[in-house]
């Protein structure tokens, strides 16, 4: 299999300032992987980098075996249509109403009569679990939770096969953003997709990712499962993991539990 | 290379084929994804259409290559949204047509507003009352405010207010001044050709000095002002409260009257005659200069005969409109600032609202004090 994400000799500077050294960092299909750093380790950066949205300095990034960089614009378009992004904060368009944030992308392609956007909306509005009579609401006049799952009906509007999460249970209640998880597992599990997401919030790290990314020092440190990202003894990993919400976290995970024994004292 | 269409999967197609017991059967192969669909869904949807007409029709969906929600629903719509009685479909498929099953029926369209004239006219005089209301709610909040201010004078937001003064006055000399000479030039030259006709050349400094002055001066500043600071204003406060940054300002206790609306209310009062002072100024030395080009009359002899053909009272009266228009401005600005909702929308209609509420503000004004002062500093003595 080909991979999907293929970032090679990554360096990013702002002026003296460098977040990434000669980064490399391959997803191949149907993988989960979290992207963790301490706060200015370039999380954030790298995946909007891999988005197009930023120019690394140097290096290549290849999504879905077509480089950003120097691919002609119509080759790039093709790469935008087959990835979903779910933003931080979102990012519906608060001009338009649910129903057409959703519809939005699907009516870009002008493939599909009103009648079967309609029905599509609907169909994506019942998979992220939002009711009915939500469609015709201003994202001005929803709750975060519900703004979330919107956002995330909007990106698998368009059924990509590799979807970015930014942060996605960042300010969601622990109840919804347990069932925020879920959904997403469910959608990944049914739709076989790529995910790639930044987060900080462990339970959500532990309950979805294949692989863990770990950011520091510039580069990746570890790329792996979580076992063998546990394993590796660095300062960030032991404070991130093997902290007291680390561990409680992990404590859900079977086969873990030798670490409480060597490193929780 | 991982391609859309990969060479083993291929496009999607209808088969017609006959079953033993001589029904019809429509097999469907390839790949009935989006990616393959985007450019056929019009012509399938019509084929398909066409196979589901016939109820007795067997459907054999376990040729399908590739699958998603895009392709099922297409074909779902095509049968009427229901299943056929007689369907083959592979497992794995099977997830994205139990999806649609679930499907409950859209809700149902609004019933139409007969009386949507009526609404609409009462929620327009409503809002104006509002607008009126929070206008007043406004001055009076402000009022309570500079008297607090009086009697504590340091605590006063004099940084703000001067930085104010810079951003709405100094940083528009530019501008204005530009404006002001080549409407002072276009008025001289129009005029000039009229005047030569009457052979009262000399009189270009009573028409021109009267109408800029009292006039053209005060109203083309404050246009321009609102149109640069107003809207400035108008955006700053609604991006504000987008961010909730008015919100933490009165959590803090901070009341944002006094930092944020009183220091710009005071510096464009301030700066508002100045600017007119300055647009005048300049407006009435292209004037001077069009005059000498057109009729002879030299700069010098101009601005000599200035001050007996516009009595002084003029030049006050500007100045006293630029106080109550820059007040105007600021205080209509920050009323639609405060009143933008934390959306980008609700940011772009409140700005241009402002832009133009301000402008008609400061002609009604204008009009107001044409009215008022109708016998002061025109008459000849």
């Amino acid at each position: 299999m080909n991979p999907v994400i293929e970032v090679a000799g990554l360096w990013t500077q702002f002026g003296d300032h460098i977040v990434h050294k000669d980064l490399n960092l391959t997803v191949m299909p149907g993988e989960v992987v979290s992207l963790v750093g301490g706060s200015g380790s370039g999380k954030t950066t790298l995946m909007r980098q891999i988005l197009g949205l930023e120019q690394p300095s140097r290096g290549t990034v290849k999504v879905f075996g077509i480089p950003l960089q120097g691919s002609s614009a119509e080759l790039v378009h093709k790469i935008r249509k087959r990835w979903g992004v779910l933003f931080q904060e979102g990012a519906l368009y608060s001009a338009l109403s649910v129903f057409d944030n959703i519809a939005l992308p699907l009516r870009e392609l002008r493939a599909f009569d009103e009648d079967f956007i309609s029905d599509m909306v609907m169909l994506k509005l019942d998979m992220v679990d939002i009711e009915r009579r939500h469609a015709a609401k201003m994202p001005s006049d929803l709750s975060g939770g519900m703004i979330k799952r919107i956002a995330l009906a909007r990106a698998l509007v368009l059924e990509p096969e590799l979807v970015f999460l930014d942060e996605p249970t960042a300010g969601l209640d622990p109840d919804r953003s347990e069932s925020f998880v879920k959904l997403i597992r469910s959608l990944h599990e049914t739709l076989n997709l790529t995910v790639v997401m930044v987060t900080h919030d462990l339970d959500t790290l532990v309950s979805l990712s294949d692989k863990i990314a770990v950011l520091a020092e510039q580069k990746l440190i570890v790329y792996g499962s979580l076992g063998e990202a546990i394993a590796v003894k660095h300062p960030f990993i032991l404070n991130f993991f093997l902290g007291e919400r680390g561990l409680r976290a992990l404590s859900a995970v079977n086969g873990l539990d030798h670490l409480r024994l060597n490193n929780g004292n | 290379m991982q391609q859309p269409t990969a060479p083993s999967v291929q496009d999607p197609g209808v088969r017609q084929a006959s079953a033993a017991d001589g029904s019809q059967i429509a097999v469907l192969t390839g790949a009935w994804d989006i990616r393959a669909l985007e450019s056929r869904a019009r012509t399938l949807q019509a084929l398909l259409r066409k196979l589901a007409s016939d109820p007795g029709r067997q459907w054999d969906l376990s040729p399908i290559q590739r699958l998603d929600h895009i392709g099922a629903l297409l074909i779902w719509q095509a049968w009427g949204k229901r299943r056929p009685t007689q369907l083959a479909i592979a497992q794995a498929h099977e997830v994205f047509f139990s999806n649609l099953d679930s499907k409950a029926a859209a809700p149902p369209a609004a019933p139409p507003d007969y009386l949507r004239l009526v609404r609409a006219l009462g929620a327009a005089t409503l809002l104006a009352v509002e607008h009126l209301r929070g206008i007043i709610q406004l001055v009076g909040q402000i009022l309570i405010d500079s008297f607090v201010l009086v009697r504590h004078p340091l605590r006063g937001p004099w940084r703000e207010i001067s930085a104010s003064v810079f951003r709405v006055g100094t940083q528009a000399l530019g501008i204005t001044a530009l404006v002001g000479f080549l409407i002072g030039v276009v008025l001289s030259y129009l005029s000039a050709e009229q005047l030569k006709a009457f052979g009262a050349n000399i009189f270009i400094i009573n028409l021109l000095g009267m109408g800029i002055i009292r006039e053209l001066g005060p109203v083309i500043a404050a246009v321009l002002v609102a149109g640069r600071s107003g809207s400035a204003i108008t955006a700053q406060l609604g991006v504000m409260r987008v961010t909730e940054e008015l919100d933490a300002l009165s959590v803090m206790g901070i009341p944002h009257t006094v930092r944020l609306i009183l220091p710009k209310i005071v510096a464009l009062a301030l700066a508002m005659p100045l600017l007119i002072l300055w647009t005048s100024g300049i407006a009435l030395i292209g004037g001077a200069i069009a005059a000498n080009a057109q009729l002879g009359i030299s700069v010098h002899s101009f601005f000599i005969g200035l001050p007996g053909a516009v009595p002084t009272v003029n030049l006050w009266l500007a100045m006293g409109k630029g106080v109550v228009f820059g007040a105007l401005i600021a205080l209509v600005a920050c009323h639609f600032g405060l009143r933008v909702q934390p959306n980008t929308e609700s940011l772009g209609i409140g700005t241009t609202n402002s832009v133009v509420s301000s402008i008609t503000a400061v002609i009604v004004a204008d009009a107001v004090f044409a009215v008022i002062f109708s016998d002061v500093g025109i008459s000849f003595s």
